[in-house]
C-alpha cells in the first residue's frame, strides 16, 4: 500500500463571526493516506462540517494550509473540485427528477462525454436500476443516499468526502448507506466521513480523528484509540440481584476505577486482563454464585469517546 | 470546448433541469401560466363595468398590458423559490462542488425563468386577443412592448435570485410573496395613475411596474391616461429602460458576489 498523503491540513482556523452559524475550527491538523477510510467523529458543535466544507473549497479558511492531492484549497480550487467528491447532510439531488434524470445531469455537469451509459453503471451499482424512472420524491431515504453516492462518484473521485451520511436514516437504510460506502473503499476511493455515530465510525473507518471545539483531540486507528484511552472491562450479569453487592464486594480488589452496577450487571474496570478474569472467576466459584455471564471485553469507542470529551468540561 | 462554451452548456444543462420540472409536473407548470389568466378574468369581470375607460374602449386594453407587467412581477416569486430550495436542500452546494463554470447555475436559471415568462406572455396575450383586446401600432411596436416586459423581468430575476440566495428559509419567501401584492396594486397595473390623488398617482407612476405597463400601452396604442397625468408618465418609456437597468446594475453584481461568497 502506498502512504501517499491525499489530504493534509495543518493549523485550519476558521472564525465565524456572528457565531451561531456553524462551528469554528481552532488549529485544526488532519493527515489522511490514500486509499484509507478517515472518520471525523465529534458530537454537534465540534467543526465536522465546518472542516468538510474547507476541504471541499466551499467554504474560506481564516489561516492554516490544507491540500487535497497537492492543491491547494484555497489558491487551486478549480484543480481541488476535479478531484472530489461531496456526500453532505443532506441527500443534494433533485427531488422532481427521476434518479437517472439526476445522474445525466450531474454527468453533464462533470463534463462527461458518455454521461447516460455512465448513469447506467451508477444506478446498476446502486441497485438503482428498478427505481431509475421514478421521481426522487418516491423514494425512501436509504435510497436517496444511496442516489446521492452515486451523484459523487460520477467521476471517479481521488477522495469523497461523506458528511453524516446515516443522520435520519431509520436501520435499514443505515445498512444500505454503510454497504454502499464498504463498496466503494474496495474500489480504492478514499474516504473522509464524519459522524456522531461511533458505531459508524467503528463500523467503517480504518482510522478515527475525534474532534472537539474545533481540534483533533485523538487519533489512531479504533483499535489504538480503546488501547489509548481507557482499561478493559470485566463485566458480569447476574440471576439475582441480592448477590450484586457481595460480587461488588470481591471485585474491589481487582478494580482499577470505578465499579459500574445497573441492575444485574456489573462492570469492573480492570488492568491485567487474563488473571483478573481468573481471580473473578475463583471468588464467584468459592462464594457459590453462578453468574448468567461472565466476559472481558474492550471498552466502548463510546467509553473512549466519554473520557476524552468529558474530561476538559 | 473553450471556457466560454462550457459555461454556455452547462448553462443549458441547468435550464434544461427546469424544462424537465414542467415535464415531471405539468399540473404546477400549468397553474403558474394560467394563474395571470385568471387575475385578467377576475379582474376584468370584476372592475370592468365599474370602469369609465377613456374614449370609450374596452377596460381590458387597459387592463391587459398591466396584467402582462404584473406577471413579470409575479415571476420573482417562482425565482426565489427556486434559489432558496436549492440553497436549503445542498443542491446549490453540489453545484459548487463540480468542476462546471461557476456562472452556470445562476444563468441556467435566467435562462429557464425567461423561458417561462415567455410561456407566460403568449398565453395571456392569446386569452387578450380573444377578450378582445388588441394592439393598434402594428407588430413590430408590439414587439417592443413585449421586449420591455421581459426586460422588467430580467431586471426583477436578478433581484429574485438575490432574495433567494440571501434569505434563510421558506417563511422568508412567504413574507415576499405578501410583499409583491401591495407593489403590484401600487401601480398602474388595474387603474390609470390619473384617477388616484395626486400624491398617491405619483408615488404609483415611480413604481418601476407603471413604467413598464404605461410604457407597453404606448408602445401597443392602447389609451392610458396615466401617460399624461405625472412628469414622471410622461416619461414612461425612458423609465421603462433606465429602471430595469438600474436594478440590474445593483442586484446583477449583489447576487454574483453572494453566489461566491455563500456561507463564507
Amino acid at each position: 500500500m502506498t502512504t501517499e498523503r491525499v489530504i493534509e491540513a495543518a493549523g485550519v482556523r476558521k472564525n465565524y463571526k456572528g457565531g451561531t452559524d456553524g462551528a469554528g475550527l481552532n488549529g485544526f491538523d488532519l493527515e489522511v493516506t490514500a486509499g484509507t477510510v478517515t472518520g471525523l467523529l465529534g458530537p454537534n458543535g465540534a467543526g465536522k462540517t465546518t472542516a468538510v466544507r474547507i476541504l471541499s473549497t466551499l467554504l474560506e479558511l481564516d489561516s492554516g494550509t490544507a491540500t487535497i492531492a497537492g492543491f491547494d484549497v484555497r489558491r487551486q480550487g478549480a484543480e481541488v473540485r476535479r478531484r472530489i467528491g461531496l456526500v453532505g447532510q443532506y441527500a443534494a439531488v433533485d427531488e422532481v427528477l427521476t434518479g437517472r434524470q439526476n445522474l445525466v445531469m450531474f454527468g453533464r455537469l462533470n463534463h462527461l462525454r458518455n454521461h447516460k451509459s455512465r448513469a447506467d453503471e451508477l444506478l446498476e451499482r446502486f441497485s438503482l436500476t428498478e427505481a431509475a424512472d421514478q421521481a426522487v420524491s418516491k423514494y425512501s431515504g436509504g435510497m436517496r443516499r444511496r442516489l446521492d453516492l452515486a451523484a459523487s462518484l460520477i467521476v471517479a473521485p481521488r477522495v469523497l468526502f461523506v458528511d453524516e451520511p446515516t443522520t435520519g436514516l431509520d436501520p435499514a437504510g443505515r445498512m444500505e448507506v454503510w454497504s454502499a460506502v464498504r463498496q466503494l473503499v474496495d474500489g480504492g476511493t478514499t474516504v473522509l466521513l464524519t459522524t456522531q455515530y461511533l458505531e459508524e465510525a467503528d463500523q467503517l473507518a480504518n482510522r478515527i480523528s475525534m474532534l472537539k471545539e474545533g481540534k483533533v483531540v485523538a487519533e489512531g486507528t479504533p483499535d489504538e484509540l480503546k488501547t489509548q484511552l481507557g482499561s478493559d472491562w470485566l463485566d458480569l450479569v447476574l440471576t439475582d440481584p441480592a448477590d450484586v453487592p457481595r460480587v461488588v464486594e470481591l471485585a474491589g480488589p481487582l478494580a482499577d476505577g470505578e465499579i459500574r452496577v445497573q441492575d444485574v450487571r456489573v462492570s469492573v474496570p480492570v488492568k491485567d486482563r487474563t488473571k483478573a478474569l481468573v481471580a473473578m472467576a475463583n471468588s464467584l466459584h468459592e462464594a457459590k454464585i453462578e453468574p448468567e455471564d461472565l466476559t472481558l471485553r474492550r471498552p466502548t469507542l463510546d467509553e473512549v469517546f466519554l473520557h476524552l470529551t468529558g474530561d476538559a468540561a | 470546448m473553450t471556457g466560454l462554451g462550457w459555461a454556455l452548456a452547462d448553462s443549458w444543462t441547468i435550464a434544461r433541469r427546469t424544462l424537465l420540472h414542467w415535464r415531471m409536473q405539468p399540473g404546477l407548470v400549468l397553474f403558474n401560466w394560467f394563474f395571470p389568466v385568471l387575475m385578467l378574468l377576475l379582474f376584468g369581470g370584476l372592475l370592468g363595468g365599474a370602469m369609465e375607460s377613456p374614449e370609450g374602449s374596452s377596460y381590458y386594453e387597459l387592463l391587459v398590458p398591466g396584467i402582462f407587467a404584473l406577471s413579470m412581477l409575479f415571476g420573482l416569486e417562482g425565482t426565489m423559490t427556486a434559489v432558496t430550495t436549492d440553497v436549503s436542500k445542498g443542491v446549490t452546494d453540489r453545484f459548487r462542488s463540480l468542476p462546471m463554470s461557476s456562472a452556470a447555475v445562476v444563468l441556467g436559471r435566467c435562462i429557464a425563468d425567461m423561458l417561462d415568462s415567455v410561456v407566460t406572455l403568449v398565453v395571456l396575450a392569446a386569452t387578450g386577443l380573444a377578450l378582445g383586446w388588441r394592439w393598434h401600432e402594428g407588430l413590430p411596436s408590439a414587439l417592443a412592448a413585449f421586449g420591455l416586459l421581459l426586460l422588467l423581468r430580467f431586471a426583477l430575476l436578478w433581484v429574485g435570485i438575490f432574495i433567494g440566495l440571501t434569505v434563510k428559509n421558506a417563511q422568508s419567501v412567504t413574507m415576499v410573496q405578501v410583499l409583491v401584492w401591495p407593489v403590484g396594486f401600487l401601480s398602474s397595473t388595474f387603474v390609470a395613475t390619473s384617477t388616484m390623488p395626486a400624491w398617491l398617482g405619483t408615488i404609483a407612476q415611480w413604481n418601476p411596474l407603471s413604467a413598464t405597463a404605461t410604457a407597453a400601452r404606448a408602445l401597443f396604442g392602447n389609451p392610458d391616461p396615466s401617460a399624461t397625468a405625472t412628469w414622471i408618465g410622461t416619461h414612461a418609456g425612458l423609465a421603462a429602460l433606465i429602471a430595469p437597468a438600474v436594478l440590474i446594475a445593483v442586484f446583477l453584481p449583489l447576487s454574483a458576489h453572494r453566489y461566491r461568497t455563500l456561507s463564507r
